[in-house]
């Protein structure tokens, strides 16, 4: 049982933490710019773009999860394009896991960055153009210091939801040790094989461990909202 | 309008009421098993339409509606896909005494539907190691899961196998590894690969029924049907040879 069950309870809880890290700095850079367009459009698309967007909240994720599988698979648009570039399979893999999961937590990380944007007083943008920053230099320059709080929220909430997932993981994953095999997949494993003690020990771990961050994050953020 | 809004209340009345109005008696429930699924739909719609004793089926893994009956699932009957829960159930007093009895054995199915595979020997590529990936359900949770690594193991492919394996839940999204091109091949149960809504296989070898791969699936009776007879008249009604022709139709082996 060792190739399954696992060595340590540590393992699946360091490979939850770094897919929900790589996912929430991937999102960051991908949701912004469509946060950003979405604040300031006034484009017909924008309602289009949104329903959109949200979409990953609406399907349940094993939904999400088995269509992911047949789109990365080797067969599939974008599985089938990577293997070509790469050589080597989408599905089963952690990089696989890290696009299923920029998927699923999208809407957590657009929203709170889109209303941050939004609420932005119009002025300070336009004096900033008036001096002769470029829109680039208005973003980063202006926009991006003042929307810190949303960039907080979005990637807490990205973290969070990312480090919580189940169904997606389970359906493009493969359960693989060291590679897909998630906190939550071990828990649900030891689970499913009536081990409710270690169940137990790595569910309490999570908690431990998510309370520590969201605490952590909770508190960068009211400081900085005091200053 | 009035009268149609007054109708359709009563439907609702009705509706809500339906479920009180039967007794307890006159339904049977079963939790089973994720593989015997469609073989048990097939199996209750007989037992209903000659016993006007309707059947509702609650599917999900072995593991997961084990955990729901100790925790005081509403379910009358148990049809596990192992022998190792019902025997749990009835050490715990879950189960009633004496009710655990074999219903089905399965078989386990290397398959592939991956087109390089085509006129090729299935047994002879997993030997070779010709795969990408070898889709097998994970062995500490599902039972054929654990068939498929005992076999690997006393075939001496094991390790070879391990370096390249995706672990499904259960054997249906095992299946669901193969079926959508994502593994090469994998171990699947008979009874999923004789299904005519799958995509035709270009590989299939039947592993040979050994004690370690066949897979005995047993049920019980579980304690809150103790006195139920709609109950016991479909346990009955599973060694009937009507029932029995279902059963092997799909794929598995009746004990003697």
């Amino acid at each position: 049982m060792d190739e399954l069950s696992g060595m340590s309870i540590f393992a699946p809880l360091l490979l939850s933490m770094q897919l929900a890290f790589v996912t929430t700095v991937v999102l960051i850079l991908v949701a912004t710019p469509i946060a950003w367009w979405l604040s300031q459009t006034p484009s017909r698309f924008k309602a289009v773009t949104q329903a959109i967007v949200a979409m990953p909240i609406v399907l349940p994720p094993t939904v999400i999860g088995f269509y992911l599988l047949i789109l990365l698979g080797p067969n599939g648009a974008i599985g089938s394009w990577w293997v070509q570039m790469t050589g080597t399979a989408l599905t089963f893999s952690f990089s696989g896991l890290v696009i299923a999961s920029c998927v699923y937590s999208l809407p957590f990380a657009v929203q709170p960055l889109q209303s941050a944007f939004e609420s932005l007083p119009r002025q300070t943008l336009e004096f900033a153009r008036t001096q002769g920053a470029s829109k680039l230099d208005a973003f980063f320059a202006v926009a991006v210091p003042m929307s810190v709080r949303g960039f907080i929220g979005a990637a807490v909430l990205a973290f969070a939801h990312t480090l919580g997932e189940f169904g997606v993981v389970l359906m493009v994953g493969g359960n693989i040790p060291g590679e897909t095999r998630v906190i939550s997949i071990a828990i649900y494993d030891q689970v499913e094989t009536l081990n409710y003690g270690a169940a137990h020990q790595m569910s309490l771990l999570l908690l431990v461990f998510a309370f520590v961050v969201l605490f952590g994050m909770f508190v960068i953020n009211k400081r900085w909202s005091m200053r | 309008m009035q009268s149609t809004a007054g109708r359709l209340r009563a439907h609702f009345l009705l509706a809500a009421l339906l479920p009180c109005a039967l007794h307890a008696d006159d339904i049977v429930t079963v939790a089973v098993a994720s593989n015997f699924v469609k073989t048990a739909v097939e199996v209750s719609a007989a037992f209903t339409e000659i016993t006007a004793v309707p059947v509702r089926i609650s599917p999900g893994s072995t593991g997961k509606l084990y955990a729901q009956i100790v925790n005081g699932a509403p379910f009358d009957l148990f049809l596990s896909a192992d022998t190792e829960r019902p025997l749990l159930l009835e050490q715990s007093g879950h189960a009633v005494n004496g009710s655990r009895q074999t219903y089905a054995i399965g078989s386990l199915v290397l398959w592939s539907r991956d087109e390089r595979l085509q006129g090729r020997d299935c047994r002879e590529v997993l030997e070779r190691g010709d795969y990408l990936w070898l889709a097998l359900a994970n062995p500490m949770t599902a039972p054929y899961g654990a068939a498929a690594r005992e076999f690997l193991e006393k075939a001496g492919l094991w390790k070879m196998a391990s370096q390249r394996a995706v672990f499904g839940e259960n054997i249906a999204q095992t299946l669901q590894f193969v079926a959508t091109g994502n593994a090469t091949l994998g171990f699947v149960a008979l009874s999923q690969a004789k299904d005519p809504d799958l995509p035709v296989a270009t590989c299939t070898w039947t592993v040979p029924a050994t004690s370690d791969t066949s897979l005995h699936q047993q049920l019980v009776l579980l304690e809150r049907a103790r006195s139920n007879a709609a109950a016991r008249q479909f346990l009955e009604f599973l060694g009937t040879p009507a029932a029995q022709e279902i059963i092997v139709r799909h794929g598995y082996v009746v004990p003697d």
